[in-house]
C-alpha cells in the first residue's frame, strides 16, 4: 500500500473489487451507454461525444473560413483584380476573420477540453453534462445562422471587430451587423457555458490523490483558458448588446450626436479581444506540454516555473488591450503603461519555451509528427511573438498598425502558436479518440507542406506592411510596387490549402482502415492512456488513484482504483475536494436528454428574431423557458432508492 | 542527474534574464522614441484641417478671415522644414492618416479631433492612405502630399486661394452651365460661382490636382470623363450618383473641369 | 500487474450542500459571470459620464429617489427570510422550508412590482440620450435578474411540494445563494443610477 495515497480513511480499503470486473463493465454499460439511433445522438451528453461534435463542427468552419481565405488572396494577386469588388471582399474578410476566431479556434480548444479533460482528471464525464450538451447546440446553431446569411448575401461586412460608427445603424443599415452582433453572443453563452463546465471538473471531479500539484499541464492551461473565458467574455456580449439595442431600438451607446463615444466600442472589445487571442493560444500551450513529454520521455522541466507563467499570463492579458489603440486619442502615459504590460507577457512567453527546449535537451526526444508540430510552434511562434513585441512599441506601431505588417504578426501568432500545436495534439490524440493510428508518412508531408505554405504565405506580408500596404483593402493600385510580394503569398495559400487536404484525408483514411492503436500507443504519462481507446462511455472501468505527479510514470501507478461507483442505473461520479482530491461525495449526473437541444434552438431563434423585432424576445422567452423547464423537472415517477440523506457527511480528515 | 538538472536551472534562468534586460532596454528606447515624436514643435505651426469622408480628404488651410480659408482635397501641401499641426476630424467613421514617408498613423475620430505635429524633413511628393477600415472604398481613399520649400508652399497657397477662372472658351462657358444647372452643385463647390455644396470635394482648382476620386485615378481628360459619366464602375458605393449627360455636354463640361486651374 | 488495491466509493454520502456540491459551483461560475457583467456595465456608465458634460444631459432630472430607494429597502429585508429559508432547507425542516419559501416569493412578488413602477419613474427614455441608455441598460439588466430570480423560485417553491426529496433542499439553499447575490449585486447598481446623477 504506497505511503502517499492520501486516501481519507472514511473511504474502506479492500483486497478485492465488491464485484467481479464483468459485473461492473455490464451495470456502467447500462447505465453510460446511449441507444444507437438517432434520437440517441442528438440527446447524448456524453462529453466525448460533445466534445468531439465541437472539434469535428470547428475544423469544418476553419476549411470554410480558409476557402474565403484562398478567396482574399486570389483577389490580392493582382493588382485592381475584378474577381472580387469590394462589398464581397469586405463580407469575405470579416466572414473570414470572425469564423476563425469565434467558429473555429475557440471552440475547437474548448472541444479538445471538453473532449479530454474529464480522461486527464480521471472521471466519468464533466460536472452539467445537458449544459454541455445546451452550449455546443448554441454554437453550431448561430455558426449555421451567419453562413446562412452569407448565402443569402448579407454577411456582415465591418470586420471582425466591427468598429462603430461604421457597424452603426447609420452606416450599416440592414441586417449585415445585426448577424454578426447575434453571432458574438450566442458563441459567447456557448464559450462561458464550455468554460463553466472545465472549471467545475477540474476542481471537483479529479481522481483521488491529484492534488493541485499533481494536476497535468493540459488540465492547467484549460484551467486558465476558461477563468479568462469567465472574466473577457462577458464585456463582448455587453458591447454586442449595446450595438444590436443602437440598431435596433435606437439606444446611443456609441452615438456621438447624443452624448454617446466611438472609443468606447473599441475599450468593450479590446478587454476582450485582447484576452481572446490568449484564450486561444493558452490551450495550445497545454497540448505542446503534452507532446514535449511524451516524446521527450521525461516530465516537462520546471512544472511550478510552467503553472507560474500560465497563471501570469492570463492575469497579464487583461491589462494589454489598449496596445491596439495607440492610434486614437489616448493619453502617453497610459501608452507608455500599455507598452510595458505588453513587453511583459513576453517573460512568461519566454520561460515557457526555455522549458520545453530544456525538456527536449535533457530527454531523448523522438521525432514523430506530434513533436514535429511542436518544432515548428516553437520557430514560427517566436517570431510572431517578437513582432508582436515590436507591435507594443507605440512609435513602431504607429508606422504599421493597421498594416499587412499586423495581418503577418497574427497569422504567425494565431497559426504558428495556436493551429501547429492543434495539429499536432491532433496527430497526438486521434488515436485516443478514434482508436485508430495516423498515417506517419502522410503526417509528415502534411507537416513540411504547412510550414513551407505558411511561411510563403505570411512572410511577405511583413515586408507588405513596412512598405505601406494597409490591410482590408480589397485591391491596390499597380504603381503601389506591391504585386510581386503578394503573388508569393498567394501561392504559398495554395501550398497550406494542398497541406490541409492531405490532413483531411489522412484522416479519413485512418478513420477507415488505420492500424489499431491500443490502448497507450505512445506510452505516455497522462490519465486518459490507462482505458481503452476510444474510451467506453464510461471512461474507466474502474477510477485510477493518482500517486504522483508523474501520472502514469510513476513508480507506484495501477496499484490503487477506486471500487463502488456502479450502483445500476445510475450515472455516478466521485466529487473530491478542491486541494487534494480528497474523495467527499458521489454525486449522481443526468442522463441523455433532448431539452437542451429544445433550448438551444428556442434560444437561437429568439436571438435571429431580436434582428428584427425588439418583442422577439418576449415571444422567445416563453420556449426558451419550457425547454429549461422540461430539462430541470424532477422525474417525479422514478422515486429513487437507496439515496442517502443529504448532509453533513463525516468531514474527511487529514490525508493518513 | 542533479549535475545536469542543476545547468537546466541556471540556463532557464539566465534566459529569462536576458529576456527582461532586452525588453527593459527596447521599452526605455520606445518610450523616448514615442516621447520625441510626440513632443509639440517649437515655433509656429502651420495649420492644417484634414477632415475625413467616406471616401476622400477634406484639406482646409485656415486663413486669418474666413476668407483667406484654401480649401481642397486629398492633396496636402507641406512647407519644408517647418512645424506643421494637422488638426484630424471625421464626418462620418472612422478613418486613419497615414503617409509612411512623413509620420505614423493617427485615427480620425468623429466627435474627438486629434492633432498630429510634425516636421517635413525631405521635399518630395509621398503616397498615403486611409489606414482604418472605412467601408466599401477604404482601399481607394489614398492621398497625396507635396512637401516643398516654404516659397513654393506660399505661391501654391495663393494660387489655390483665388476663385476659379473663368471659363476661357465659349465651349468652357457652356461647360459651365452644364455644370451649374446639373445636381453636382449640390455637393461641390467651386468659388467664385453659384455651386457651393460641402459633402464633396472642392473643385475650384481642381485642374491643379495630379488625381482624381481620391488618389483611384490619374487626372486626364479620359478618368475624368469616365468618372463623371460612372464613378460608380471605377470606385463603386462612393457618394456621387451618375450624371447623365448627352455627349456634347459633356465635352463642355470636361472643358470647364479642365479650366479649373 | 502487481496486486491491485481499491478505494471502495459505495459508502460515500450522495448529497451535500455548500461547496462539496457541483451545483453549487456551478451557480458561483454563473453568478461570476454576471458579476463580471455587472462590473463593465458600471464601468460602461462611469465612461459615458467622463465623456459627457454633464450627468443627466440638461433638461433631464435624476431618476427620482422615491422607488428606487423603497425597492432597495424592500430587497435588503428579503434577506432576512431568504436566509432562514436557507438554514430551513439545509436542516431538512420541510415545515419551515415551505414556510420560508412562501414568504419569499411574496417578496419576490412585491420587488417586481414596485420595480414596474421603479421603470415609469426614470425620467428618461432609453433612446433619448447616452445617459438615458445607460440607465435602461443598469435597469434593464437587473430587472432580467430579478424576474429570472422570481421565477425560479416560483418554479422550486412547485417542484418542493411535490417531491421534497434531498434534491429539493439542494435545490432550495442554491437557490437562496443565487437570490442574495441579486440582492447584493443591486446596491452598487443603485447607487449608479440614482446617486451618481446627483453627485456633483
Ligand atoms: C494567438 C494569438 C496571439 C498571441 C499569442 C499574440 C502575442 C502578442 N501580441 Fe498580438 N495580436 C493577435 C494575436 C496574438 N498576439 C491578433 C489576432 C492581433 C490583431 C487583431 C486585429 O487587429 O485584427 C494582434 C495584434 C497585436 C497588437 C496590435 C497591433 C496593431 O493593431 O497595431 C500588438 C501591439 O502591441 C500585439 C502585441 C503582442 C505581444 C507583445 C504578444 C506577446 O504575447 C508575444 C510574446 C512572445 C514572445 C516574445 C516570443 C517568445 C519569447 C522568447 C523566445 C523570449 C525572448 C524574447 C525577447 C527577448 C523579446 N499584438
Ligand atoms: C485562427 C485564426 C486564423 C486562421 C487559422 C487564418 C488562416 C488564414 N488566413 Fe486569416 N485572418 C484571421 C484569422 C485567421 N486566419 C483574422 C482574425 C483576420 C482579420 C479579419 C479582419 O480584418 O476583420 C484574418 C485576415 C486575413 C487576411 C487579410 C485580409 C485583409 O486584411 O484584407 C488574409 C489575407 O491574406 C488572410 C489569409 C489567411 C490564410 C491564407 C489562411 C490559411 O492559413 C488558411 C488555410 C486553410 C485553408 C487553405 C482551407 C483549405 C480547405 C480546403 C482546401 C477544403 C478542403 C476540405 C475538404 C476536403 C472537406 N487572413
Ligand atoms: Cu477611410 Cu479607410
Ligand atoms: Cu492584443
Amino acid at each position: 500500500m504506497t505511503a502517499d495515497a492520501r486516501r481519507p480513511p472514511a473511504v474502506e480499503v479492500l483486497d478485492a473489487p465488491p464485484s467481479p470486473d464483468d459485473e461492473v463493465r455490464r451495470r456502467l454499460e447500462e447505465s453510460w451507454g446511449r441507444p444507437r439511433t438517432f434520437g440517441g445522438w442528438l440527446a447524448s451528453t456524453s462529453h466525448a461525444d460533445i466534445g468531439r461534435r465541437y472539434i469535428v463542427t470547428a475544423i469544418v468552419f476553419f476549411a470554410l473560413a480558409g476557402l474565403l481565405a484562398i478567396a482574399m488572396r486570389l483577389q490580392l494577386a493582382r493588382p485592381e483584380n475584378g474577381l472580387l469588388g469590394p462589398d464581397a471582399y469586405n463580407q469575405i474578410f470579416t466572414l473570414h476573420g470572425t469564423t476563425m476566431m469565434f467558429l473555429f479556434a475557440v471552440p475547437v480548444m474548448n472541444g479538445f477540453a471538453l473532449a479530454l479533460v474529464p480522461l486527464l482528471v480521471g472521471t466519468r464525464n464533466v460536472a452539467f453534462p445537458r449544459l454541455n450538451a445546451f452550449g455546443y447546440w448554441v454554437y453550431v446553431l448561430a455558426g449555421a445562422l451567419l453562413w446562412g446569411c452569407y448565402l443569402l448575401g448579407m454577411a456582415p461586412d465591418a470586420g471582425w471587430f466591427s468598429y462603430v460608427p461604421l457597424a452603426g445603424p447609420e452606416f450599416s443599415p440592414g441586417k449585415r451587423v445585426d448577424v454578426w452582433a447575434q453571432l458574438i453572443s450566442l458563441t459567447e453563452i456557448s464559450a462561458l457555458v464550455a468554460a463553466v463546465e472545465i472549471i467545475v471538473t477540474v476542481f471537483k471531479m479529479r481522481a483521488p490523490g491529484m492534488s493541485l500539484d499533481r494536476v497535468p499541464l493540459f488540465v492547467w492551461s484549460m484551467l486558465v483558458m476558461s477563468f479568462m473565458i469567465v472574466f473577457a467574455m462577458p464585456a463582448v456580449m455587453l458591447s454586442s448588446v449595446f450595438l444590436a439595442m443602437d440598431r435596433l431600438v435606437g439606444t446611443h451607446f456609441f452615438n456621438v450626436a447624443e452624448g454617446g463615444d466611438v472609443l468606447l466600442w473599441q475599450h468593450l472589445f479590446w478587454f476582450f479581444g485582447h484576452p481572446e487571442v490568449y484564450i486561444i493560444f493558452i490551450p495550445a500551450l497545454g497540448f505542446v506540454s503534452s507532446i514535449v513529454a511524451v516524446f521527450a520521455r521525461r516530465q516537462v522541466f520546471g512544472y511550478p516555473a510552467m503553472v507560474l507563467s500560465l497563471v501570469a499570463t492570463g492575469f497579464i492579458s487583461f491589462g494589454l488591450w489598449v496596445h491596439h489603440m495607440f492610434a486614437t486619442d489616448l493619453p502617453q502615459l497610459g501608452e507608455s503603461f500599455f507598452t510595458a504590460a505588453s513587453m511583459l507577457i513576453a517573460i512568461p512567453s519566454g520561460v515557457q519555451i526555455f522549458c520545453w527546449i530544456a525538456t527536449l535537451w535533457g530527454g531523448r526526444p523522438v521525432l514523430r509528427v506530434p513533436l514535429l508540430y511542436v518544432l515548428g510552434f516553437v520557430t514560427i511562434f517566436v517570431a510572431g511573438g517578437m513582432t508582436g513585441v515590436m507591435l507594443a512599441s507605440v512609435p513602431l506601431d504607429l508606422q504599421v498598425h493597421d498594416s499587412a505588417f499586423v495581418t503577418a504578426h497574427f497569422h504567425y501568432v494565431l497559426i504558428g502558436g495556436a493551429v501547429f500545436p492543434l495539429f499536432g495534439a491532433i496527430a497526438f490524440w486521434f488515436p485516443k479518440m478514434t482508436g485508430r493510428l495516423l498515417s506517419e508518412s502522410l503526417g509528415r508531408w502534411t507537416f513540411g507542406l504547412l510550414f513551407v505554405g505558411f511561411n510563403l504565405t505570411f512572410f511577405p506580408l511583413h515586408q507588405l506592411g513596412l512598405d505601406g500596404m494597409p490591410r482590408r483593402i480589397y485591391t491596390y493600385l499597380p504603381d503601389t510596387g506591391w504585386t510581386g510580394l503578394n503573388q508569393l503569398a498567394t501561392v504559398g495559400s495554395w501550398v497550406i490549402g494542398v497541406a490541409v487536404v492531405l490532413f483531411v484525408v489522412n484522416a479519413v483514411r485512418s478513420l477507415v482502415r488505420g492500424p489499431f492503436a491500443g490502448a497507450d500507443p505512445w506510452r505516455a504519462d497522462t490519465l486518459e492512456w490507462a482505458t481503452d481507446s476510444p474510451p467506453p462511455a464510461f471512461n474507466f472501468l474502474h477510477l485510477p488513484v493518482v500517486v504522483a505527479r508523474e501520472g502514469l510514470w510513476a513508480p507506484g501507478a495501477g496499484r490503487l482504483w477506486v471500487a463502488g461507483l456502479d450502483a445500476p442505473g445510475k450515472r455516478e461520479v466521485l466529487v473530491t475536494n478542491l486541494l487534494d482530491a480528497e474523495p467527499e461525495i458521489k454525486s449522481e449526473l443526468p442522463g441523455s436528454s433532448l431539452w437542451p437541444l429544445a433550448a438551444a434552438v428556442s434560444t437561437v431563434a429568439t436571438f435571429a428574431g431580436a434582428m428584427f423585432t425588439p418583442w422577439a424576445v418576449l415571444w422567445g422567452s416563453l420556449p426558451i423557458f419550457l425547454a429549461l423547464f422540461g430539462w430541470g423537472k424532477p422525474e417525479l415517477e422514478k422515486k429513487r432508492r437507496g439515496e442517502t440523506a443529504p448532509g453533513p457527511a463525516a468531514e474527511p480528515e487529514a490525508a493518513g | 542527474a542533479p549535475g545536469a538538472e542543476r545547468r537546466r536551472v541556471v540556463a532557464v534562468a539566465a534566459a529569462a534574464g536576458v529576456t527582461l534586460l532586452v525588453l527593459v532596454g527596447f521599452l526605455l528606447a520606445s518610450v523616448a522614441t514615442g516621447d520625441r515624436l510626440a513632443a509639440p514643435p517649437s515655433g509656429e505651426p502651420l495649420r492644417v484641417q484634414v477632415t475625413g469622408w467616406q471616401w476622400w480628404w477634406d484639406v482646409r488651410y485656415p486663413g486669418a478671415m474666413a476668407a483667406d480659408e484654401v480649401r481642397t482635397a486629398n492633396e496636402l501641401h507641406l512647407p519644408l522644414g517647418r512645424p506643421v499641426r494637422i488638426e484630424l476630424s471625421s464626418a462620418d467613421v472612422i478613418h486613419s492618416f497615414w503617409v509612411p514617408r512623413l509620420h505614423g498613423k493617427r485615427d480620425l475620430l468623429p466627435g474627438r479631433p486629434l492633432l498630429l505635429h510634425l516636421t517635413p524633413s525631405v521635399a518630395g511628393v509621398f503616397d498615403g492612405q486611409c489606414a482604418e477600415m472605412c467601408g466599401l472604398q477604404h482601399a481607394h481613399m489614398r492621398l497625396r502630399v507635396v512637401v516643398e520649400p516654404e516659397e513654393e508652399l506660399e505661391a501654391w497657397l495663393a494660387a489655390q486661394r483665388r476663385a476659379a477662372a473663368p471659363p476661357a472658351s465659349p465651349l468652357a462657358r457652356r461647360g459651365q452651365r452644364v455644370f451649374l444647372s446639373s445636381p453636382c452643385v449640390l455637393c461641390h463647390t467651386v468659388r467664385g460661382t453659384a455651386a457651393g455644396g460641402r459633402t464633396g470635394p472642392d473643385l475650384t482648382h481642381l485642374a491643379s490636382r495630379s488625381t482624381i476620386a481620391a488618389g483611384t485615378l490619374p487626372n486626364t481628360r479620359g478618368h475624368l470623363a469616365g468618372w463623371v459619366i460612372d464613378s460608380q464602375s471605377v470606385k463603386p458605393g462612393n457618394a456621387m450618383p451618375p450624371i447623365g449627360l448627352a455627349g456634347p455636354e459633356l465635352q463642355a463640361l470636361l472643358a470647364y473641369l479642365e479650366g479649373l486651374e | 500487474m502487481s496486486a491491485r488495491t481499491w478505494l471502495d466509493a459505495s459508502k460515500l454520502p450522495s448529497h451535500a450542500f455548500g461547496s462539496r456540491n457541483l451545483m453549487w459551483w456551478g451557480s458561483v461560475g454563473f453568478v461570476v459571470i454576471e458579476g463580471a457583467m455587472f462590473a463593465m456595465l458600471i464601468a460602461t456608465t462611469l465612461y459615458l459620464r467622463g465623456a459627457t458634460a454633464s450627468w443627466p444631459p440638461p433638461g433631464f432630472a435624476p431618476p427620482s429617489l422615491l422607488w428606487g430607494t423603497l425597492n432597495t429597502g424592500v430587497l435588503l429585508v428579503s434577506l432576512w427570510p431568504n436566509n432562514r429559508l436557507r438554514k430551513a432547507a439545509e436542516a431538512l425542516d420541510e415545515k419551515a422550508t415551505r414556510r420560508w419559501m412562501w414568504i419569499d416569493d411574496s417578496f419576490a412578488v412585491a420587488f417586481l412590482a414596485v420595480r414596474a413602477v421603479e421603470l415609469t419613474a426614470l425620467g428618461v427614455r432609453w433612446d433619448a440620450n447616452a445617459y438615458g441608455s445607460a440607465v435602461w441598460a443598469v435597469m434593464g439588466f437587473h430587472t432580467l435578474h430579478l424576474l429570472t430570480d422570481a421565477i425560479e423560485t416560483f418554479v422550486i417553491t412547485w417542484f418542493f411540494h411535490l417531491d421534497p426529496s434531498p434534491k429539493r433542499y439542494i435545490e432550495v439553499s442554491e437557490d437562496c445563494l443565487y437570490w442574495n447575490f441579486v440582492v447584493l449585486s443591486w446596491l452598487p447598481l443603485y447607487a449608479v443610477v440614482y446617486w451618481l446623477p446627483r453627485w456633483t
